[in-house]
């Protein structure tokens, strides 16, 4: 799939009762003079290290999947610049190598000032020599004109990033600015403790550094004047599947049905929602809230915001498969038990998905996901077993039915 | 935390030393890469007695994708 960099926030038709547009405000293909006109200056002179605690204030965390406390980050990467004489270096990471994620090339197309104002704000608290942008292609020339354009960016400097899946991992980030080799490294240090050029790394996913470049101007309250205690602000979400493609900013723990309802999506016609992505969690039905903390019954972590629906019509086991298929053709093969492993699922879930009658290929499936996590350089495989795990539970009567040679969604029989 | 062997999975072949040294930590999964039978499964904990073993293996990996991170 194509993603679309020109998507925009939602029509204004019924975006008014959930979604805001903070980080829109300015509004599609957002100049200088437009981005001045509607969000005003940034204060950086008012900004130095005891920023980090509006950060801490404003509850922010990272907008690129982890959804790790900002302010924690920032802390992590000042502090182990104690006594070194190399200030650290801040990353904004544009690349979302996530095929159904294009709320990051919307927001660097239509508010790059944005982002590149929380880039300088999070470099000013760190007193960081040296600063990133790190953008896919489609996005380059805008970003790059943007920096151009004004006189406190000139230190800015723009990496293009290649769109495979895993270049947006973080080490694979810094490898990508260091060496122009964009696969993830084995980390025996933090990249907060040595990352670009052995310095203090910072790396923001591109959303967050713009809700920064916010909560620099208006503070920790008015971020938290949105959303709940245990997810405050807004977020930006990647729609996809059985409605329009487009990004959404919805407020935090938002319902999942109504977001769905804002996009246009019939939610009779809803078999299921993938959240957070080819790394997320298939759920159904509906009543679940977008938050990256809460119990699992109600809550769906939203990653990097991706939402895709299924339409009642296709199989849940299919659709996986044809992802982990994916997945594991995207496994850079440096750790083994990726790069044998992933194939090794994709396999047996392909099995399941085509009908073959083996009841032992489900046990097989969760063994082989136990048997890949927490065993490479960067989440690939946890993020795959996460999903194929997430595809079992929630699909658990198609695989039954599967098994015994049926499939309980396609009129069709077999989908080969 | 106390002292670790940590796995640099982008260098790790599979050789099975490690395995062969450590034998009540690391096992050998399907493709014989080492497979910690207890905890984290990249900074694998090691205890008092096994310290020398760790040490050999980090030493003869033919990879040298094993380092030992000591606890501070």
């Amino acid at each position: 799939m194509t993603p679309r960099g020109t998507a925009m926030v939602g029509e204004e038709r019924e975006v008014a009762s959930l979604a805001t547009h903070r980080l829109f405000a300015a509004g599609p293909n957002a100049d200088l003079a437009s981005h001045a006109l509607a969000f005003g200056p940034v204060p950086l002179d008012r900004v130095d290290y005891s920023f980090i605690s509006v950060v801490e204030a404003s509850g922010l965390t990272g907008r690129g999947g982890a959804a790790f406390s900002s302010w924690r980050k920032m802390a992590a990467t000042g502090q182990a610049r104690g006594g070194r004489a190399a200030g650290p270096a801040v990353v904004a990471n544009g690349a979302e190598g996530e095929p159904l994620s294009f709320k990051d090339k919307a927001l660097l197309a239509h508010s790059p000032h944005l982002v590149i104002d929380g880039l300088l704000v999070a470099g000013r608290a760190l007193q960081a020599p040296l600063m990133y942008i790190y953008a896919t292609p489609a996005v380059l020339p805008v970003v790059g004109a943007a920096v151009a354009a004004r006189g406190d960016a000139r230190r800015i400097k723009v990496v293009p990033a290649p769109e495979t899946f895993i270049a947006g991992q973080a080490s694979a980030v810094v490898n990508s600015i260091s060496t122009g080799i964009a696969l993830p490294t084995d980390r025996r240090l933090r990249l907060g403790e040595s990352g670009v050029k052995g310095r203090p790394t910072l790396v923001f996913n591109v959303e967050t550094l713009a809700h920064i470049a916010l909560i620099a101007r208006h503070g920790a309250a008015r971020f938290r004047s949105v959303g709940s205690d245990r997810d405050p602000g807004t977020r930006l979400v990647s729609l996809s599947g059985s409605c329009a493609d487009q990004v959404l900013e919805v407020e935090g723990d938002a319902s999942l049905a109504r977001i769905l309802s804002t996009a246009g999506v019939d939610l009779a016609e809803v078999q299921a929602v993938l959240v957070g992505g080819y790394h997320g969690r298939w759920v159904r039905p509906l009543d679940y809230r977008l938050s990256p903390a809460g119990p699992e019954s109600h809550v769906v972590r939203p990653g990097a915001g991706v939402i895709h629906v299924l339409p009642a019509t296709g199989c849940g086991l299919e659709a996986t498969a044809r992802i982990v298929r994916y997945l594991a053709a995207q496994s850079a093969r440096q750790c083994g038990p990726c790069m044998f492993g992933l194939p090794a699922m994709s396999r047996v879930l392909d099995a399941i998905a085509c009908g073959e009658q083996d009841p032992g290929l489900p046990g097989e499936l969760a063994r082989l996901g136990h048997l890949v996590g927490g065993r490479g350089a960067c989440h690939h495989p946890d993020g795959t077993a996460r999903l194929v795990g997430s595809a079992l539970e929630t699909f658990s009567d198609d695989v039954a039915a599967h098994l015994t040679g049926r499939c309980t969604r396609s009129a069709g029989g077999h989908h080969g | 935390m106390g002292d670790t062997l940590h796995i640099d999975w982008t260098s790790c072949d599979g050789r099975g030393l490690c395995t062969e040294l450590l034998p009540q930590l690391l096992a050998r999964d399907d493709w014989g890469y080492p497979l910690a039978r207890h905890g984290d499964r990249t900074n694998v904990g090691i205890g008092a007695g096994d310290s020398q073993a760790a040490r050999d293996a980090v030493a003869l990996c033919p990879r040298l994708a094993l380092s030992l991170k000591t606890a501070p």
